[in-house]
């Protein structure tokens, strides 16, 4: 008897939410089919014809246009935004939307990709440098460690293929499930290679504790295994409106600092460099042959590590103290002058106080914070 | 049972003497949360008389065909609320489809609405009071436009009273609460007009 009335409700729930789901779906397939849509992007530069009914964000995803997304289409980021000139959705901005678009993006018909649906034909105009980001499956060749917590990636991309970024810029690495993490998760690191070497990345990636990816990095992770990455993303790269380029970075933040250097050397550029480097111990500090290499071969570069607290059996020869002090004693205006920062955002901050101190503005100052 | 009534006597009553916030103090969540601006609140309003009418029309249904002849009473709970939040994702399916101005206008409120215990609370209402279809379709239509009138009264207070300066305590949802309190006493005064049960 009491079988019969559990499997009675069993049965009738399950018929219940069978017979819903078959509306539901039938629904979805007769209202949310919008057939076939073009997309015109960037006044007929790249011209695509797309199944309507998705988002405009995961259809260009599909077509291999990748528009940043930090919070994966939940309008809590406001970074995937979109010229929309045509189409359903021109000039219509939804609630979700509002924080996100200032009066002017408004009125040139910004929309975030994530909150529009592919419905008709629509015209759009994405930044030129959004056709650049891909997604590569590359091979990990190299893994060293450069210090007790920060590992050397270096990835080899699929043949034939290549990447054009600017030095400065970064890509995203997709971990894959390991351990206890069953899911992928993504995070931004610095390209740390040089940006004339296309077939291959160089990342440096810092141990971070309960960090998902790093760990995964750190402990899963083998040379030979495929990794996944897209890129190149971000505005950090060099400007260079000026003579001389301070640049100062932390931990890993040296590695799109490495970029740069070599970008400038190998282009040519005239600019003067004064690299700050700071770390808290000697044990924290890594590629110091190489820069100190760059700077015998190349007068126009300094590089001036900075130690906060050497071991006393480290016997440290060079700066003590913050890099913030380093700063403070030895840049001494302005005048001429563009900062490239990269590190916590503590190191930032204090950096970026004591740069508008000595006259640098927002305009002169680039930094990329981690 | 209950002698019948008009449903045009349950369709008024339903907005003004048996009001689903004032009266029944039902689906007071979204009713405090979404009632600091008058725009947003009222398409909310909107919103839920659509999806109250809607409901109550296909719940009475699912009660009378479904529910009663295959003896399933005892689980019209999950059913109703299973059918509710089917019929919410396709209205909003159809809406952004035939409708895309209301859809941008309504559309983000339309999930909030799926769990609103005045929705579920209404269907229980015209099940435990025997109303027939008409009966209940009114009852749905009376009780979201009671419910409409609730909140745009609530966020129209409220939009005024954010440029006073108030004491600390009695800002926010505290006095949210203090003018739903004055405002469902004001509504008492209407008992006895109509009386459903």
């Amino acid at each position: 008897m009491d079988f019969m009335i559990v499997a009675k409700t069993v049965g009738s729930l399950a018929l219940v939410s069978g017979v819903l789901a078959v509306i539901i779906s039938i629904a979805d397939k007769v209202l949310n089919n919008y057939g076939q849509c073009k997309l015109d992007i960037n006044q007929g530069q790249k011209q695509l014809t797309v199944e309507g009914g998705s988002s405009l964000l995961s259809t260009l995803a599909g077509q291999k246009i990748f528009i940043p997304s930090a919070c994966g289409g939940k309008a809590t980021c406001g970074l995937c935004k979109v010229q929309v000139l045509s189409g359903v959705g021109a000039g219509q901005v939804l609630p979700t939307e509002e924080p996100y678009l200032s009066e002017k993006e408004r009125a040139e018909n910004y929309r975030l990709s994530c909150q529009i649906k592919v419905k008709s034909d629509m015209q759009l105009l994405i930044p030129e440098e959004l056709f650049n980001i891909r997604e590569f499956i590359c091979e990990l060749v190299e893994l060293e460690d450069m210090t007790y917590d920060i590992k050397r990636l270096r990835l080899k991309l699929p043949p034939g293929e290549e990447i054009s970024f600017k030095a400065g810029q970064f890509v995203q690495l997709y971990s894959k499930p390991y351990g206890k993490v069953k899911e992928e998760v993504f995070r931004a690191y610095s390209i740390s290679s040089k940006a004339s070497e296309k077939d291959h990345l160089e990342l440096l990636v810092r141990l971070v504790p309960d960090g998902l990816c790093t760990t995964w990095v750190h402990t899963a992770l083998k040379v030979g295994d495929q990794v996944r990455v897209s890129g190149p993303y971000g505005e950090f790269y060099l400007r260079g409106d000026c003579e001389e380029l301070i640049m100062v970075a932390g931990g890993s933040g040296l590695a799109p600092i490495r970029s740069l250097v070599y970008d400038v050397i190998e282009k040519g550029l005239p600019h003067k460099m004064r690299f700050f480097f700071g770390a808290n111990t000697v044990k924290d500090l890594y590629y110091m042959e190489e820069f100190a290499r760059i700077e015998k071969d190349y007068p126009q570069f300094t590089f001036i590590p900075c130690v906060a607290t050497p071991e006393a059996e480290a016997n440290w020869q060079g700066e003590t103290g913050f890099v913030t002090v380093a700063l403070e004693n030895q840049v001494d205006s302005g005048q001429g002058k563009e900062a490239y920062l990269c590190g916590s955002p503590g190191m930032l901050s204090a950096c970026i106080r004591i740069l508008k101190s000595k006259g640098f503005t927002s305009d002169t100052i680039f930094f990329d914070e981690f | 049972m209950t002698p019948p009534i008009s449903p045009w006597i349950i369709f008024l009553a339903s907005i003004i003497t048996s009001n689903m916030i004032l009266a029944n103090f039902l689906g007071m969540c979204s009713y405090l949360s979404v009632s600091t601006e008058y725009k947003t609140a009222n398409g909310l309003g909107m919103a839920v008389t659509m999806v109250l009418v809607l409901t109550s029309a296909l719940n009475w249904l699912v009660y009378e065909y479904v529910i009663v002849p295959l003896g399933l009473v005892y689980l019209q709970y999950i059913i109703f609320i299973m059918v509710i939040a089917a019929l919410v994702q396709i209205l909003e399916m159809a809406m952004d489809r035939f409708l895309p101005e209301m859809h941008a206008k309504l559309g983000i409120f339309l999930p909030l609405i799926t769990v609103n215990c005045a929705i579920l609370g209404a269907t229980l209402f015209q099940v435990i009071r025997h109303y027939d279809f008409l009966q209940s379709v009114l009852f749905g239509l009376g009780s979201g436009l009671g419910w409409w009138l609730a909140i745009d009264m609530l966020a129209a207070m409220r939009e005024k009273l954010a440029k006073v300066k108030l004491p600390p305590g009695v800002s926010g949802p505290a006095l949210a609460f203090i003018i739903t309190g004055v405002v469902a006493m004001a509504f008492i005064g209407f008992s006895g007009i109509f009386v459903i049960q």
